[in-house]
């Protein structure tokens, strides 16, 4: 008897630790990709200084097919990490005319990781998906945005993969394949 | 049961079939050769029921439909004529094409008409007017003249035959499916099919030469084909699948010919074949067309309202149309209807279908108003894919203790093996459309399209155009523009053809 009662006591202290790490401590630790990635939980900080970087960042080119650079000020990062987050939330942000973003609007960037193999995750918010035109023509541009402006302003980024809401996609409208980590293509550049 | 629920077809007995047919004779001898008759097919069997030509228009009595399908007719005092199942009445008027079934008003192509005492009303009378008052289903099907009544099986069988080299392929297509099976006797293949009937044409395929393996095919009983087999045959592989509605049967025949042979006598063109039909490629037997999104997944919506899920599918039913018409190709549908199919599905049924060419079909857009054209992009790979591809094997261990190679196959990576072939197509497809739709600056590139990569064939993905110009938008639905887009895919076919059967596209 005194058996049993410990044993249902032991199930429901694992039971709550279960529990507890299930709905206390996961959450906090964000969409982590599975895989080896060697990034720092922390959000974003805001650069110590005021310092800033060029960075060359890109947008929608008049023919509508290709993506144009332009070099800007980008806020500091200590180390590829935080300068890579740094550059996408830059590329994300809204933009006036005369330049178009390929980025939705509304779309913020949920969390960036950087693997030792030099792979970036970077976990867009839903609006990447619901706010998209659905071409293809529109679709790879916005991938290769941001793509395409980690790997150019970071030798240390081989490749870069798209999540959407913390989770791995299949594509953002249905026809570039985002199952793995994409190369630099300054093909799609003017 | 619905079956159980038709009545006997009160068959006339010989005496006065035969006494109908001279009445019908004599009313009608003022008019041209008699047409083809109606067959009836019910459960309990089948009988005709004679047409009427009146200026080119078909016609069946209708004292016979009432005594075929118990009808009451009546002829009302205004010159109305009311014809009544169970309460439910149709009113024809003489000299109106149109009459009320049940309440509800139809057209008929000609109004009834008085022949020698008798009413005669248009064949469609049949369908547009009784079926709706009646208890049993009543399927119509005019160019075959078949009226099938009563929950039956009777699939519409298309017979076509394709001399490939000195082999040949027969595909029997039998819609709704309808599943069959082939046996051989001595010099005939025997094709039984599980149905009622069968709603094939007369002779179910055209005569063929005398030296073909195919020299005819007849309808030996209501559900049986009977293929006369030639000389050169040497044996036979069956195989069937569905496709849409349809169920396939193809029999691939095998000749005691050799390859070699053919070309010392060029096969005389039959005299009565249309151009469209000439002979089949070496190469290129099946096409995979691809409409893509469907269903909840609308694609690009333009401003007007059109959606990019309605123009594909549009456009790829003209082309299989179009296609299979003047190649005499097969071509499937990943999609014949407004649903939405799974990605890896798209590239399985080309796969499985052992298709020879894919073609995925997109509307664009593009956050720039003023960007037009059409695209094609080939499916692109990381350097470091292709290589894992290209490497193709490895080395397993084995239950014996060494080691052995194996072929590895990477499914997502099956379009590495077609890249050059893809590519081949794509500026084929790009020149004959230069000169039929708007195109982009430079219409051929390549890009990590997921539908592309794990079709095992060359596979290529149309952009037809941008549904975010407004411009675009109203081309995109016209039929100028549509026909002109697969009038240029069709030709890019034929011309892809010719390069695979000339020995390559390198």
């Amino acid at each position: 008897m005194t058996q049993r009662i410990l044993a249902i006591a032991a199930l429901v202290v694992v039971g709550a630790a279960l529990t507890w790490g299930l709905f206390v401590v996961l959450p906090t630790r964000g969409a982590q990709p599975a895989g080896n990635a060697a990034a720092a939980p922390a959000p974003t900080a805001p650069p110590a200084s005021g310092r800033k970087i060029k960075a060359r960042l890109y947008y929608v080119a008049e023919d509508g097919i290709h993506l144009m650079h332009v070099e800007r000020d980008v806020a500091y990062g200590e180390g590829p990490l935080e300068q890579a987050r740094e550059i996408v939330s830059a590329q994300v942000a809204p933009v006036s005319e005369p330049l178009v973003s390929a980025i939705p609007a509304g779309t913020t960037v949920r969390a960036l990781f950087l693997t030792e193999g030099g792979d970036a995750y970077v976990d867009l918010s839903r609006e990447v998906v619901s706010g998209h035109t659905g071409g293809t023509a529109d679709e790879l541009l916005t991938v290769y945005t941001i793509v395409n402006a980690l790997t150019e302003n970071l030798p240390a980024v081989k490749g870069v993969q798209l999540l959407v809401d913390g989770k791995e996609v299949d594509t953002l409208a249905g026809h570039v394949d985002l199952r793995n980590p994409l190369a630099k293509n300054l093909a799609w550049v003017q | 049961m619905v079956a159980l629920k038709v009545r006997p077809l009160r068959l006339c007995t010989a005496a006065t079939l035969a006494g109908l047919l001279v009445v019908l004779a004599v009313t009608t001898s003022t008019q041209p050769a008699q047409p083809t008759p109606l067959t009836l097919l019910a459960r309990d069997g089948r009988r005709t029921l004679p047409i009427t030509l009146v200026a080119d228009q078909e016609f069946v009595a209708l004292d016979e439909l009432a005594s075929t399908f118990q009808l009451a007719v009546r002829e009302e005092s205004l010159g109305a004529i009311t014809v009544s199942f169970k309460g439910r009445t149709v009113i024809l008027t003489p000299e109106q094409s149109l009459a009320s079934v049940a309440g509800r008003l139809i057209s008929l192509p000609a109004p009834p008409s008085r022949i020698a005492g008798r009413w005669f009303v248009p064949v469609e009378f049949i369908g547009r007017a009784v079926a709706p008052i009646y208890d049993v289903p009543i399927d119509f099907r005019k160019p075959s003249h078949l009226l099938v009544i009563g929950d039956l099986r009777v699939p519409r069988v298309v017979l076509r035959y394709d001399p490939i080299g000195a082999s040949a392929r027969l595909t029997v297509d039998a819609t709704p499916r309808a599943t069959s099976t082939v046996s051989q006797e001595n010099d005939t293949l025997t094709i039984r099919f599980d149905a009622d009937a069968l709603d094939a044409p007369s002779p179910p395929l055209a005569a063929q030469g005398s030296t073909s393996l195919v020299q005819s095919v007849r309808l030996a009983d209501p559900t049986t084909l009977v293929v006369q087999l030639g000389s050169r045959f040497a044996g036979f592989k069956a195989s069937s699948e569905p496709v849409d509605t349809t169920m396939r049967l193809v029999i691939d025949l095998s000749s005691t010919q050799t390859e070699a042979a053919p070309p010392t006598a060029p096969a005389p063109a039959a005299p009565d074949l249309p151009p469209a039909l000439a002979p089949p490629p070496s190469s290129i037997r099946t096409v995979a067309i691809d409409p893509g999104h469907g269903g909840d997944d609308e694609g690009v919506h333009g401003a007007n309202g059109t959606k990019e899920k309605d123009i594909v599918l549009a456009v790829a039913r003209r082309a299989k149309a179009a296609i299979e018409g003047r190649l005499g190709v097969r071509v499937l549908l990943t999609r014949d209807d407004d649903r939405n199919v799974p990605m890896d599905e798209r590239t399985a049924i080309a796969n499985n279908s052992k298709a020879d060419l894919f073609v995925s079909l997109h509307a664009n857009a593009s956050l720039r108003r003023t960007t037009a054209g059409a695209a094609i992009f080939v499916a692109a790979f990381d350097a470091e894919a292709v290589q894992t591809a290209g490497s193709g094997g490895g080395r397993v261990p084995t239950f014996g203790g060494g080691s052995r190679d194996i072929e590895l196959v990477f499914w997502d990576l099956a379009q590495t093996q077609h890249l050059a072939q893809s590519s081949a197509f794509a500026n084929i497809l790009d020149q004959q459309l230069h000169t039929r739709v708007p195109l982009v600056a430079q219409p051929v590139d390549r890009a990590p399209l997921r539908v592309l990569e794990s079709a095992n064939m060359p596979a290529v993905l149309v952009e037809l155009g941008y549904l975010s110009n407004a411009d675009q938008e109203k081309l995109l639905a016209s039929d100028a523009f549509q026909n002109a887009i697969v009038a240029g895919l069709t030709d890019a076919v034929i011309r892809f053809r010719d390069t695979l059967s000339a020995g390559g596209t390198q």
